[in-house]
């Protein structure tokens, strides 16, 4: 099982065990990370599953969608290593995968 | 053996006699928002969840999509798990239906005779499907798990109602292969909350994938079907605080922070009638998810200290076929509607207008539109309707 190093919103990290084949914000949330609100579901149709992705593991990520990038555009608080966690499939190849949970927005 | 009994009797009065600092009512997406943002505020007293459901609080909006369609499983979409309610002290108490508050006992009766009483009480109820004698509702899973059991040997599906719900279902449906007839007693589709334009294109587009829709009455003999849903709203439950004396009619009345006129008791979602900042100059409820999860954190954090009134831009999705819809602002009372891009392309937006402000955006597979319009909603620059229709002036830049 891939695990995945959490940082949440107050500084405090969390190592989960993650389930590949579902969303990282699956993921994030079945692992009890509530600041992880992903309203819509997993449709890519809002920006509440905001994570920045420490930069060693960006490049094995799928490209993001334009949708994606127009979504995040509503987001203060963007950065270069922003991605919305529902767009992210869990996989072994990113068993130690690090996150930051975004501030709220 | 008297030991035994004195234990029962003890446990029997443990379990009918409780007090909880918040106590929420109703398990959907504002009561479970309610609960999780008390405690990402720091708010340290007791929680309690109740609500008339068995089920692990879940998320509805896959009900009459994903879960309907057979692409989600009955696990896929519960909010949290239980071990998540756990840890944070957040009690979930399952099938008990609230039949009278009393806001000067602060207490309410549930339907099982069961009293608990509390210190804030966030009514979260949200609605009940208005049914129609021998058809299937979509609100609750035990809804749908009822109408999946059947839809499996029709072959001839009635659905009741061109809104939301009904077109989500229809779409669902019409994939599995089923012969379906959509009967909408209005002239169009989506009358109570969209314009002509997006009725039109839609009723284009699942006429085109095979849905029979047949606009006006009489409505269709239903035993000419094997199934038959209905989709024609929900009515508000807001019964026992309107019976306690809280202000309201359809909904219950509250303030900008979820208060209701009952001390104590707060109130946010779809049961909630509330002047919004970004509807008209008159009380409304909005049904969607966005505004059950903003409303509900607003009152949560105002009960944990932090009182801010609620502000939160509306939005709302669908998804119908290959369509990803998307609304943002409120389009009640609107006066123009503006359509930008061809909608034979299958992308393009609609603006609503009032007194020459862009007040709200439906957008068809075009997120760039959803996302940039927000910026005209929140400044309310007014501006040309022939630079609104152009489709290669990106919305952004229209804005001051």
């Amino acid at each position: 099982m891939p695990i995945i190093n959490v940082t949440t919103r107050d500084g405090r990290s969390k190592a989960i065990e993650g389930r590949a084949g579902r969303s990282l914000m699956e993921n994030l949330r079945g692992g009890g990370i509530e600041e992880i609100l992903a309203l819509c579901g997993g449709c890519c149709s809002c920006a509440t599953c905001h994570v920045y992705v420490d930069d060693e593991w960006l490049a094995g990520l799928p490209a993001m969608s334009d949708d994606e990038d127009d979504l995040l555009s509503t987001s203060g608080a963007r950065a270069e290593n922003s991605r919305l966690s529902c767009q992210i499939p869990m996989s072994d190849a990113l068993d130690g995968i690090a996150v930051t949970v975004a501030p709220e927005d | 053996m008297r030991r035994r009994r004195d234990r029962q009797r003890h446990h029997r009065r443990g379990a009918q006699l409780s007090r909880f600092d918040v106590l929420i009512i109703g398990t959907g997406h504002a009561g479970v928002a309610a609960a999780i943002h008390l405690r990402q505020a720091g708010f340290a007293g007791s929680v309690a969840l109740l609500g008339e459901e068995t089920e692990l609080p879940y998320e509805r909006p896959p009900l009459s999509k994903d879960y309907l369609a057979g692409a989600k499983a009955r696990d896929d979409f519960r909010f949290r798990s239980a071990d998540f309610y756990a840890e944070r002290g957040i009690e979930l108490i399952p099938g008990e239906r609230v039949k009278t508050v009393d806001p000067e006992a602060r207490s309410v009766r549930c339907a099982s005779g069961r009293t608990i009483t509390f210190g804030e009480l966030v009514w979260t109820a949200g609605g009940r499907a208005r049914r129609l004698p021998g058809a299937h509702a979509i609100r609750t899973l035990a809804d749908v798990d009822a109408l999946k059991d059947e839809l499996a040997s029709a072959s001839r599906v009635l659905i009741v109602g061109g809104g939301w719900i009904g077109l989500e279902a229809a779409a669902a449906i019409v994939k599995q292969g089923k012969k379906v007839v959509l009967a909408e007693r209005e002239e169009r589709l989506l009358a109570r909350c969209s314009g002509r334009a997006l009725s039109d294109f839609l009723a284009a587009r699942h006429r085109a994938e095979g849905v029979d829709i047949r606009f006006g009455g009489p409505s269709p003999d239903p035993a000419d079907f094997d199934l038959v849903i209905a989709g024609i709203g929900i009515e508000p439950e807001a019964g026992p605080l309107l019976a306690a004396g809280a202000e309201g009619g359809d909904g219950v009345a509250v303030d900008e922070l979820g208060r209701t006129s009952l001390p104590h008791v707060w109130a946010a979602g779809d049961v909630a009638l509330h002047c919004n900042p970004f509807g008209p100059d008159r009380p409304i409820r909005v049904e969607s998810v966005q505004h059950a999860t903003d409303q509900a954190a607003c009152l949560a954090k105002a009960i944990a200290g932090d009182p801010r009134p609620y502000a939160a831009m509306p939005w709302f999705w669908s998804n119908q076929f290959d369509l990803k819809l998307q609304t943002v602002g409120l389009s009640h009372d609107h006066d123009e509607e503006l359509v930008r891009g061809d909608p034979a392309s299958g992308r393009f937006s609609i603006l609503y207008r009032r007194a020459g402000k862009v007040i709200a955006l439906d957008c068809v597979n075009m997120v760039r539109d959803y996302v940039q319009g927000r910026l005209l909603i929140e400044r309310g620059t007014r501006v040309a309707p022939d630079r609104l229709t152009d489709p290669d002036l990106p919305l952004k830049t229209l804005v001051d």
